[in-house]
């Protein structure tokens, strides 16, 4: 198995489950063709790419950062201001890439370089004070970024819906520019996953993975951590900024709200380890999971929360209003790091474990 | 800050003065900068007040960290829950709250202030059982944990309150201002940098003079070599988590009332000030949250005032610059 890098996913369910999410995300413009369905299908591709690049530091390097989002607001503003300011064309698009994934880089080699310079443990302090300042540069620099409306932008050409390359008597559905949008997140997702898997297995993510189990030792085995650390930080930030990207493309919107918030730093801690942090694999079932909970089970939790009000009973209505998901999924948050510090994945891999064929 | 000093001046191996004088010589830099002298003094006095409750909010986590090499990103939820616990005591008080008689308002603002620290202190003996007893020594999970925990109290604010702000007058003799010539003194800035004195006083005495303190400072030395002696040191942990969560509490109050309103992201917005305060001041020292508190203060006020759009990052570069100087703080307790 070249193409997973020789990393299978080592649980015969697991390998179900994968099988079954990467099948559905790639027919869902042909089988659910609904706007909803298409904008949780591409959140979930976006998204395990994204949570993927996040498990390289957290799971393979052991470091928490606060500031993936900061990446990802990158790629996604980018995109926007290229395309906002110089009109749809492709050039555009080019420039907004040029000019985004290197300057993630650059932020994540400064601020790996600074904390590096520190002590160790400032690390998630730190970023979560830059993330923090970033956020209120992005909605107060508003000449740029659009303030907290957020740049909104039209796609070249060939990406918009009008744009109809096989039409409706043929699968039902039309092929449009959406279609092809959205075959190009997915396939691009799929590609910086797979990409990470090689990295995680590559001589440099063992000795990644050394740091992470002992920094010190690591060292005295003449690696540079340093170098590793820094490395794999400007890696995973190019990741994040590319999905960033991917999703601004889609949305054809880049704001605070979708790109930059605290909201999204939690989502992604939360499909990491709910997935299984250290495993890649469990990128994409945390993201699939908690996207799929967070689209479908809130309108659950709203009918749950008239019924209680219905029903007269106190306090229940307001903890199971649907803007109090988080509330349930912290609950959960705690109870897997507590309970299951493997996640899903790492779960499903004891179970194999445990019941050789 | 003379006060400082003479405590300071406890027999130890080497008195590190330089981040002491740094407020010092930063207010007086800034004086020729603003040009009038009582927009100076009012600017001061307000970075005084501010710092003053940085500080308290912020002691707290400095001093677990210190001592239990315990990272709590959940401190802000203490901060958060203790400004609540107060209106609950003082929006039924409204008529006290509003008599003008300073008696009276601090008769109600008082009982508000312990209410705040009872709970946030009864959180922390919870928080303390539930989250991060299952975790000591382990960063990772402590971060995880933590953070969840902030997620959850930040909901279960909104979910028991709702999403609106609440409103939190100030009580009628703590506003206005006294007037000293054409120099204008918030009456509740004096307050509060009075509260803040008393908490640092009242923390350092501990530290330095008591038993407790002893043994305090003795654990974040060497944890090991006290339990040897035969001190149940996970006991004292417990104590000093309380006592910080409290502390949280308390400068949550404070903070509401000086912002004059309660909402429930306040936790979430303080815990990345509290944050750099605690790194600039390098985790574990007292000393240097303080003077960590009122440097961030006075960059926000005096930034604020000359140069507005440097405000909003001004924070970042004091850190940076501060880092740079001193990569492990201004103070660095531990030796971790």
């Amino acid at each position: 198995m070249m193409i997973l890098s020789g990393d299978r996913p080592r649980s015969r369910i697991l390998n179900v489950l994968l099988l079954v999410i990467v099948v559905a995300l790639a027919v869902t413009p042909f089988v659910f063709p609904g706007a909803k369905a298409m904008n949780v299908a591409t959140k979930i591709c976006v998204f395990a790419a994204l949570v993927a690049s996040y498990d390289l530091l957290l799971g393979y390097t052991g470091t928490v950062s606060f500031a993936h989002t900061l990446f990802y607001g990158i790629g996604s503003y980018a995109i926007a201001i290229a395309l906002y300011a110089m009109g749809p064309t492709w050039t555009a698009v080019a420039t907004g890439i040029v000019i985004g994934l290197p300057l993630a880089a650059l932020l994540a080699l400064g601020i790996g370089l600074f904390s590096l310079r520190v002590e160790a443990i400032f690390f998630a302090m730190i970023t979560l004070a830059v993330a923090s300042a970033f956020l209120v540069l992005a909605s107060q620099l508003s000449w740029l970024t659009g303030g907290e409306d957020g740049r909104s932008f039209t796609l070249p050409e060939l990406l918009r819906p009008g744009t109809v390359f096989i039409s409706k008597d043929w699968f039902g559905v039309p092929v449009n520019g959406r279609t092809l949008t959205y075959y190009i997140v997915f396939i691009a997702s799929a590609a910086m996953i797979l990409a990470l898997l090689r990295v995680v297995n590559s001589p440099f993510g063992r000795v990644l993975q050394a740091i992470r189990e002992n920094r010190f030792r690591a060292e005295a085995l003449g690696f540079r951590t340093v170098f590793h650390l820094t490395y794999a930080n400007c890696l995973a930030a190019v990741v994040a900024a590319s999905a960033g990207v991917l999703n601004a493309l889609w949305l054809r919107y880049a704001g605070p709200d979708t790109s930059l918030s605290f909201a999204i730093m939690l989502d992604i801690l939360l499909m990491v380890v709910i997935g299984g942090m250290g495993t890649i694999y469990g990128a994409i079932v945390g993201a699939a999971v908690f996207i799929l909970a967070q689209n479908y089970l809130q309108a659950l939790m709203g009918v749950a929360s008239t019924a209680a009000a219905d029903a007269g009973l106190p306090v229940l209505p307001g903890l199971l209003h649907p803007d109090r998901w988080l509330l349930w999924l912290g609950l959960l948050f705690i109870a897997s790091v507590y309970f299951f510090p493997t996640g899903i994945v790492g779960r499903l891999r004891e179970l194999a474990r445990k019941s050789p064929r | 800050m003379t006060d400082v000093v003479v405590l300071e001046a406890l027999p130890k191996p080497k008195r590190d003065v330089v981040p002491m004088l740094l407020p010092v010589i930063l207010a007086l830099a800034m004086l020729p900068l603003i040009g009038s002298p009582s927009t100076w003094v009012t600017l001061t006095v307000a970075s005084l007040a501010m710092g003053m409750m940085i500080f308290i909010m912020a002691s707290g986590l400095t001093l677990v960290f210190g001592l239990m090499d315990v990272l709590n990103f959940g401190h802000g939820a203490f901060i958060a829950v203790g400004a609540y616990v107060a209106t609950l005591v003082l929006l039924p008080l409204a008529a006290w709250v509003q008599a003008d008689s300073l008696l009276m308002n601090l008769a109600v603002l008082a009982p508000a202030a312990l209410a705040a620290m009872a709970v946030s202190g009864a959180l922390g003996l919870v928080v303390e059982r539930v989250l991060i007893l299952p975790v000591y020594g382990q960063h990772l999970k402590q971060i995880l944990m933590t953070t969840g925990g902030l997620i959850v109290a930040e909901q279960a604010l909104y979910a028991l309150w709702g999403p609106q702000i609440i409103p939190l007058p100030l009580p009628t003799s703590l506003r206005g201002s006294f007037i000293i010539g054409d120099i204008a003194i918030a009456k509740y800035r004096l307050l509060a940098m009075l509260v803040g004195l008393v908490v640092f006083l009242a923390i350092q005495l501990t530290l330095n003079r008591s038993k407790i303190g002893l043994l305090i400072r003795a654990g974040v030395e060497n944890r090991e070599m006290v339990e040897a002696l035969g001190y149940r040191v996970r006991r004292l942990f417990l104590g000093v988590f309380m006592v910080g969560s409290a502390l949280a509490g308390l400068g949550g109050t404070m903070w509401a009332l000086y912002r004059e309103q309660v909402h429930a992201s306040m936790g979430n917005d303080l815990t990345v000030l509290v944050f750099i305060v605690v790194i600039i001041g390098g985790l574990g020292s007292i000393s240097g949250c303080f003077i960590g508190a009122l440097l961030v203060a006075m960059v926000a006020n005096y930034g604020g005032f000359l140069v507005p759009k440097l405000a909003l990052v001004s924070n970042i570069l004091l850190m940076v610059a501060i880092l740079m100087w001193r990569p492990r703080g201004l103070y660095a307790v531990t030796s971790r």
